[in-house]
């Protein structure tokens, strides 16, 4: 690989990590807005940039739709001062965060995110994608457990054992409810390969139990309500993360809300048929845009359906969310394997 | 070979014994409050845990103490009463008229009709204020947070209601012994109708976003189960009881300040469990509506204190400004307070959180010689050690959203 490649490959991975983490940044802000919204009440409307809040309709508008708010919030984040409890673990409690931030901004290289003439647009087409992001995507759970461990602290502490159990159980389900998608396809991995399988019809359609369980699954794995068992705050006060703040808080809530949108574009990706739309994009750099931004509102709609889901539903116990995933989940994700083991089989032999 | 190293049976058993202790591993006691988003105020719990089973817990109360009965002793009865909004601070104006209506026993006093309508809608309207808060953080404590924003934008017209009727949105003082402090100003039964009109679709909303919500059912059905003789000999009152079964309310058993001229049901659970005590204030809530109604329309005509109560409530100011001896008699009673025969009393009122009871000891005078607060969370606190041991971590602030306590009332 020659110098001028490897800079342009660097470039690009920049390009779509800062776009994330943007991308995360203002899913916090709809989080807030929307729950406003759910509520009754206006969320974020005061932030204001120096210049840009003081163009005369449009900076109002700005204000009020919150727009400057996560650059507050970034800015605050950075600029606090970083409290040390005096009973932690240095090392630990520094690696924590960044442990749980690594793995989810690690999943985004391999998710195609729209095509360019037929090529994906991914910064690594990997052939084993899926397991790639199912390897790297659970280990955000050792972020959690560590730094519920370092904090040594009793509320951190059961946040970071809960949430080790449940990611273990849910991971199961997870896996196996995506297992038909890949033998539909025909047993290739790349994730490329099954958005093109999906040209015409979603496998959301063709397949809606393994989409529900991945769908529960994945709430789970994202610990979002109803399944925020690791930070529970009316139980845990906020369970791992308790003892931080500033950077460090910042950068466990970033990797939150950087899962929903990677498990957001998974979802997308495997059920909702990725960039299709059932049209054929226009050749040449306006198609690849169009076959971004088509993904991309997609994956916005799965966002607004996490935040809707966490302000109306009430939280599971602990132990009910073990039985749903070893009792229901699990069983019903292997009948699904089966099931679709069976009909593909026969689906082969018939045509 | 060593002789360590020869083991006997016995030593094998013993170990084994020793082993089995060891897996049984440490509790953790963690502490719970006072400062904690589920414990609404500052209870304190102190839990011992088995991993996330609570093995023990002791409730310490107290860090609200401020001594409102001895405070008591040092003043009129009048002046006593804006403590009062201090106690079940959710809904301070229940707590005035509980204690005016103690005070008035005592003096054997009756107030005309129109003031004792006043009390009732003004009681029912703190009925509504704390239930709603309570429905709310309930929800909140299972989880969801939208319910608590719905019900308490309703508490905050509430407020504007009350800041009509007594001037301040959230320590009302509105009663006096032998009255209220004035009457309801212009056009305020007209607003607190379509206030009730207005609640209405809300609660029915809340029902529907939670009384059938199955994670929700899941969490709160067979939770912190209390018993009927639980509840009974733990002392338990208001919702709570009536949850486990016991129809017990005093508006309707022991009706005071006219709750017999209204029509209203006592919902009772049969379970005694989380769910029931929801189920059983959604319930009272809709009958509160219902008798605030009820008394907006029946509302009759009238002064809004005792006229002939001479020694006890302070004439109007333009009589005071005209006539000497309302003059004399507003200079004694502010200088002496109301003058309240010598006995005692106890009177005990249905009160949002349960029976609110004063026992008042007097010598005569203006002054109480002592007053014992009988305070209902205090009482439905005390069955805490006993409902939580070999519940979940996430059940206890299930139980207590569902107990609806007030650590304000508790501590005094």
């Amino acid at each position: 690989m020659d110098p001028g490649q490897l800079i342009i490959f660097l470039l690009k991975a920049v390009a779509v990590v800062l776009a994330v983490m943007t991308l995360a940044g203002y899913t916090v802000l709809a989080e807030r807005k929307v729950a406003g919204w759910i509520q009754g009440r206006t969320g974020p409307n005061r932030t204001a940039l120096p210049i840009l809040g003081a163009i005369p309709v449009v900076g109002t508008f700005l204000r009020r739709l919150g727009v400057f708010q996560p650059l507050a919030d970034v800015g605050k984040f950075l600029f606090k001062e970083e409290p040390f409890p005096g009973h932690v673990n240095k090392l630990y409690y520094l690696l924590a965060p960044a442990l749980a931030f690594i793995p989810a901004m690690t999943t985004v290289t391999v998710l195609p995110f729209g095509q360019h003439d037929g090529a994906p647009l991914v910064l690594a087409n990997l052939d084993i994608g899926i397991l790639f992001i199912l390897a790297v995507s659970s280990l955000g759970v050792y972020g959690i457990i560590l730094g519920g461990w370092a904090s040594n602290s009793k509320y951190p502490f059961l946040g970071g054992v809960r949430s080790s159990a449940q990611m273990i159980s849910y991971e199961l389900a997870l896996g196996l409810s995506i297992l038909p998608v890949f033998l539909w396809t025909g047993g290739t991995l790349n994730l490329h390969a099954v958005v093109q399988e999906q040209t015409h019809v979603w496998f959301l359609f063709v397949q809606p139990l393994s989409a529900l369980i991945f769908l529960v699954a994945l709430f789970a794995e994202t610990n979002r309500m109803p399944f925020d068992m690791p930070e529970a705050e009316t139980e845990l006060v906020a369970g791992y993360n308790t003892e931080y703040g500033a950077f460090g808080f910042g950068l466990f809530f970033l990797a939150e809300y950087t899962h929903i949108i990677i498990g957001s574009g998974v979802f997308t990706v495997l059920f909702l048929g990725g960039w299709n739309l059932w049209l054929p994009f226009p050749e040449g750099i306006f198609g690849a845009v169009l076959s971004v931004l088509v993904f991309l509102a997609k994956v916005l709609c799965l966002v607004f359906f996490f935040i809707w889901v966490r302000w109306t539903l009430p939280r599971f116990r602990y132990d009910q969310i073990m039985n749903l995933g070893w009792r229901i989940l699990l069983p019903l994700a292997l009948a699904n394997l089966i099931f679709y083991a069976i009909a593909i089989a026969v689906i082969d032999r018939v045509l | 070979m060593s002789r360590e190293s020869q083991i006997s049976i016995g030593d094998v058993v013993q170990r084994t014994a020793q082993f089995e202790e060891e897996l049984h591993g440490e509790r953790m006691t963690i502490n719970i409050g006072p400062s904690h988003p589920a414990t609404h105020g500052v209870l304190r719990l102190k839990v011992e845990l088995d991993g996330e089973v609570v093995t023990r817990c002791e409730p310490v109360v107290g860090y609200l103490h401020r001594g409102d009965e001895k405070i008591a002793e040092n003043m009129t009865y009048n002046q006593f009463i804006p403590y009062t909004d201090r106690l079940d601070y959710i809904g301070p104006i229940h707590n005035n008229v509980t204690f005016s209506l103690a005070a008035e026993k005592l003096a054997s006093l009756e107030v005309p009709p129109r003031c004792q309508a006043i009390r009732v809608i003004c009681c029912e309207l703190a009925r509504l204020q704390s239930h709603l808060l309570g429905l709310g953080v309930y929800g909140m404590d299972t989880g969801a947070m939208t319910v608590f924003m719905y019900t308490f934008t309703e508490r905050e017209k509430i407020y504007s209601l009350m800041e009509m009727l007594t001037g301040a949105r959230f320590t009302t003082s509105y009663t006096r012994i032998g009255g209220v402090a004035r009457d309801v100003p212009e056009g305020w039964l007209g607003k607190v109708l379509a206030f009730l009109d207005g609640l209405e679709p809300v609660v029915e909303e809340i029902d529907q976003m939670l009384t059938r919500n199955r994670i929700f059912c899941d969490r709160t059905i067979g939770c912190g189960v209390i018993s009927r003789e639980d509840a009974i000999s733990y002392g338990l009152t208001g919702p709570n009881l009536r949850a486990s079964g016991v129809a017990l309310d005093l508006r309707r058993d022991r009706p005071y300040s006219g709750y017999e001229r209204y029509e209203f049901d006592v919902p009772i659970g049969s379970r005694g469990d989380c769910y029931d005590r929801w189920l059983v204030r959604m319930e009272e809530v809709r009958q509160s509506i219902s008798i605030i109604r009820q008394a907006v329309e029946k509302m009759p005509e009238g002064l809004w204190y005792n006229d002939e109560a001479r020694k006890i409530y302070v004439p109007p100011k333009s009589k005071v400004l005209t006539s000497m001896e309302e003059l004399i008699q507003n200079f004694m009673l502010v200088t002496e307070g109301p003058q309240l025969p010598e006995g005692e009393v106890y009177f005990e009122a249905e009160n949002p959180k349960g029976l609110l009871g004063f026992y008042i000891v007097s010598k005569g005078g203006g002054v109480p010689y002592r007053l014992k607060i009988r305070s209902p969370s205090f009482c439905n606190l005390s069955i805490l050690p006993k409902l939580l041991k070999g519940v979940m971590v996430a059940d206890i602030p299930v139980i207590l959203g569902s107990l609806d306590f007030v650590l304000g009332e508790c501590d005094r």
